[in-house]
């Protein structure tokens, strides 16, 4: 697809953060030795991280100039959607790049609340302010010298697919640079690339397939926190009553953090095929668990109360990367 | 008034912005740093479960996430009142170790160094880790790679994820080490130490010894005389894991030595419309404004913070060069310890010496017998509801600080991370540089420009964690306004 342009010119990739951590272009500089092959191919022309060019140079450059962009962070604030939109234009192919703008990762637990609700956190209640006049954080303010201005902070935070057209995704917080590799590789030969709208970097089936854990099929009657016991090394870790998203997780990672003893977490949104995550996440849960064997009173009702007794965070826990991409999107009005 | 807006990130992503006013004489009236940008962990970490936050904090940064997700464990060990056995308290710093010599390598070779090693009026295109390579050569660029490699390598053995670990939990750390991965970490660890003095070498072949350079590392453009603050162990030496938090005035005099539980009773932040990132100041000396001295509440956390704040270092070769690092600004010793230096591009140097610190620390814990102890984690019996800890981060001291109900879910979140320690000094380091620079009838020629990005850029400003802006070279478009907005000349430095 891209070998053509390579005869004349290379052909040029962008990479951009939005509200993003920085974990994406840390992957990127994890490819190591690749990075040159990458500079040998493709003309890197607009990275904040690596090169100096400025927005009025995308702004210059012609309508689907850029041949890939790879768009990382969520849409938080007016700019984040401006650049979402802008790059767009510019681009041939845009994918969206990592959790943040794949689903919106963890600063999409943001959509619980409001803006204000979080400038009233933030700003007037913490326990360290020294903020007599409960100061804010303003889109305009006059100063003696003139004014100063913010972009505003909005009330939801979207994923990029929510405020413009996306070609492809590249599940991961942040996505593994093993898997950037075969991405890579694949740009790189000049294939065909995939039907739009397809997953790239990462596997179709659950991190449970890549999991050296064992399973035994155990129905169990609850369960429990990670802080609670030291799990068994060797067997299945949602067996053993902790709630491993592995199951209803996209693989491609290599099931790093059961190999720590720590259970999937969810990083790599819903496997192919499924909408929402969580709602896999919980639907399956039905299937290990058994009433019977949980603990609480005699009756049906006590006993389920005793299971979510352990799960007192389901936002949190089921929807810790995929609230903005799920069907509820947050929280309702 | 004319007005002069440094955008070194909103043309590009919009997470960094400098307002210089000038008055009718050209000269600077006032410069404001800007940081537009928030993602709220302190307001959406409320109602999730306290032993996630290892996992959601290092989300702030994706640079730094060893930092968050080691404050983010101890205040977890406070909050559930469990203590890591000898084991998971040795990995824990051994992590953070590596990470240390990775981070501090990236920003002396790629970030701030090439400022010293190219020049800051060599021209754009040089002033860069590729211009670094052309002047000292292709296989020191090879040896900046394979720091980082093998370092992260260890961060993801032992953390599980080479960005953004797991191993964190209360009361220790997930995974036991085995003893050839101990013989891994004990080479590791030596390269490391070889490649810190190797680097320490550089900056005095490049820097110390080019007159210019050194002129520029003690002049007044980049002085600040204000309060410091790190972390010490139990004989005032620095420590980035674990220790008390020691604030030392600008005469070097200890102010106060704090446990993290009591960072409230000597923090404070001050809140400005115009910024969303706050501005930490100490509480008792009161927030003064963006003034030097005594009598202002504006504190510094950095290497070169951390460095005025020890009585000396652990390890014996960075106490080596932590002597010579005194000497060298003719620091006097009051009370058996040395006046703080306050030439703030001094700051470079002090990472160095910081890197071998970490490099010889990495190596003494990997010697440890007790790292490949099966025994790693403690199971906490209660849940205390409140939790605060401290590392130090390589921008500048982090504390978490979390409260629970009896569930261990989370009721209160407060983060005060390591840049946002330094957002007033980076404020007057910008302003001092800006008045010392602009002045009626200057040309502002990229070497100037260059000038003022350094008064950043010494910092080593994770605006990841503050702003979420990789720390990076940054184009600098300078527009030149009337009070009225006209836009009077535009001035860019380009790579």
């Amino acid at each position: 697809m891209f070998r053509e342009h390579t005869k004349v010119d290379k052909p040029l990739l962008s990479m951009y953060w939005a509200a993003s951590c920085g974990g994406c272009e840390i992957s990127l500089l994890n490819l190591h030795e690749k990075i040159l092959e990458i500079d040998a191919h493709f003309d890197l022309v607009f990275c904040p991280c690596l090169v100096d060019t400025k927005k009025a140079g995308v702004e210059a450059l012609p309508d689907r100039g850029i041949a890939v962009t790879l768009f990382n962070g969520a849409v938080r604030t007016e700019e984040n959607r401006e650049m979402a939109r802008l790059l767009r234009h510019k681009s041939q192919v845009l994918v969206a790049y990592g959790s943040c703008a794949y689903e919106g990762c963890m600063p999409a637990l943001s959509n619980l609340s409001t803006a204000s609700e979080h400038m009233r956190t933030i700003y007037i209640e913490s326990p360290s302010l020294d903020n007599p006049t409960r100061a804010t954080p303003a889109p305009g303010t006059p100063v003696a010298e003139g004014e100063l201005r913010l972009p505003e902070f909005f009330d939801r935070v979207q994923t990029l697919e929510q405020v413009t057209d996306v070609d492809y995704f590249i599940p991961g917080c942040p996505p593994e640079p093993r898997q950037l590799s075969n991405v890579v590789d694949l740009l790189l030969r000049g294939a065909p690339l995939p039907p739009k709208g397809s997953v790239l970097g990462a596997g179709r089936s659950t991190v449970c397939d890549e999991c050296t854990r064992k399973k035994q099929d155990k129905i169990i009657g609850g369960f429990h926190r990670t802080f609670e016991l030291i799990p068994d090394p060797d067997q299945c870790l949602l067996e053993q009553g902790l709630i491993c998203m592995g199951i209803a997780t996209r693989d491609g990672c290599g099931g790093l953090c059961p190999k720590v003893n720590m259970p999937c977490t969810g990083c790599y949104g819903a496997p192919e095929g499924v909408q929402d995550q969580g709602a896999k996440m919980v639907a399956s849960l039905g299937s290990i668990l058994d009433l019977g064997r949980a603990k609480g009173g005699p009756s049906g009702q006590d006993r389920i109360d005793a299971i979510l007794d352990a799960i007192p965070d389901c936002a949190g826990t089921f929807y810790k990367y995929s609230l903005a991409h799920s069907i509820l999107k947050g929280k309702m009005g | 008034m004319n007005r002069i807006s440094i955008d070194p990130i909103t043309r590009l992503e919009g997470h960094g912005r400098i307002e210089i006013f000038l008055d009718d004489q050209g000269d600077v009236a006032n410069a404001y740093f800007q940081v537009p940008e928030l993602r709220g962990f302190e307001h959406f970490c409320i109602g999730r479960l306290a032993e996630d936050m290892p996992v959601i904090t290092s989300r702030i940064c994706g640079v730094c996430p060893e930092a968050h997700h080691m404050a983010s464990a101890k205040a977890l060990d406070a909050l559930f009142g469990v203590d890591p056995p000898p084991a998971g308290r040795v990995i824990r710093e051994l992590v953070y170790s590596a990470f240390y010599v990775s981070d501090h390598t990236t920003h002396f070779y790629a970030l701030g160094g090439p400022d010293f090693i190219v020049g800051p009026d060599a021209p754009p295109s040089e002033r860069n880790i590729f211009g670094v390579v052309r002047k000292v050569g292709v296989e020191i660029g090879k040896a900046v790679i394979d720091c980082r490699k093998r370092n992260h390598h260890a961060i993801e053995m032992l953390g599980g994820r080479g960005i953004h670990p797991v191993a964190g939990v209360p009361g220790g750390w997930s995974r036991a080490v085995t003893e050839p991965e101990r013989m891994e970490l004990l080479e590791i660890a030596r390269k490391n130490i070889d490649f810190a003095l190797f680097s320490l070498q550089v900056f005095h072949d490049i820097v110390l010894s080019n007159p210019a350079h050194a002129e520029l590392l003690t002049s007044d453009l980049f002085l600040h005389r204000t309060y410091y603050m790190g972390m010490v162990d139990d004989q005032n030496r620095a420590n980035f894991y674990d220790g008390m938090i020691r604030i030392v005035g600008p005469d070097g005099v200890e102010l106060v030595k704090y446990d993290a539980n009591a960072y409230l009773e000597h923090i404070a932040e001050h809140v400005e419309p115009w910024t969303y990132l706050k501005f930490p100041f100490l509480r008792k000396t009161g927030w003064k404004g963006f003034v030097d001295g005594s009598d202002s509440g504006v504190y510094c956390a950095s290497p070169l913070a951390r460095l005025n704040v020890s009585d000396r270092m652990a390890t014996p070769k960075a106490q080596g060069h932590f002597e010579r690092f005194y000497e060298a600004f003719g620091c006097k010793r009051v009370n058996g310890r040395c006046q703080p230096v306050h030439h703030r591009l001094a700051t470079h140097w002090a990472r160095l010496i910081e890197m071998l610190y970490a490099s010889e620390r990495m190596l003494e814990l990997a010697e440890d017998p007790v790292l490949t102890s099966p025994e790693v984690r403690r199971i906490p019996e209660k849940i205390v509801g409140i939790g605060i800890g401290c590392v130090e981060a390589p921008r500048g001291t982090l504390t978490h600080h979390y409260e629970s109900d009896e569930r261990g879910v989370l009721t209160r979140v407060n983060l005060v991370v390591g840049t946002t320690n330094n957002h007033a000094p980076i404020s007057m380091s910008i302003r001092r540089a800006a008045e010392g620079l602009i002045k009626r009838g200057v040309v502002a020629t990229d070497g100037l420009l260059n000038r003022i990005e350094m008064a950043f850029r010494l910092y080593d400003p994770c605006l990841s964690c503050a702003t979420h802006a990789l720390p990076g070279r940054m184009p600098l478009v300078v527009n030149v306004r009337s009070a009225e907005g006209e836009l009077l000349r535009t001035l860019k430095r380009d790579a």
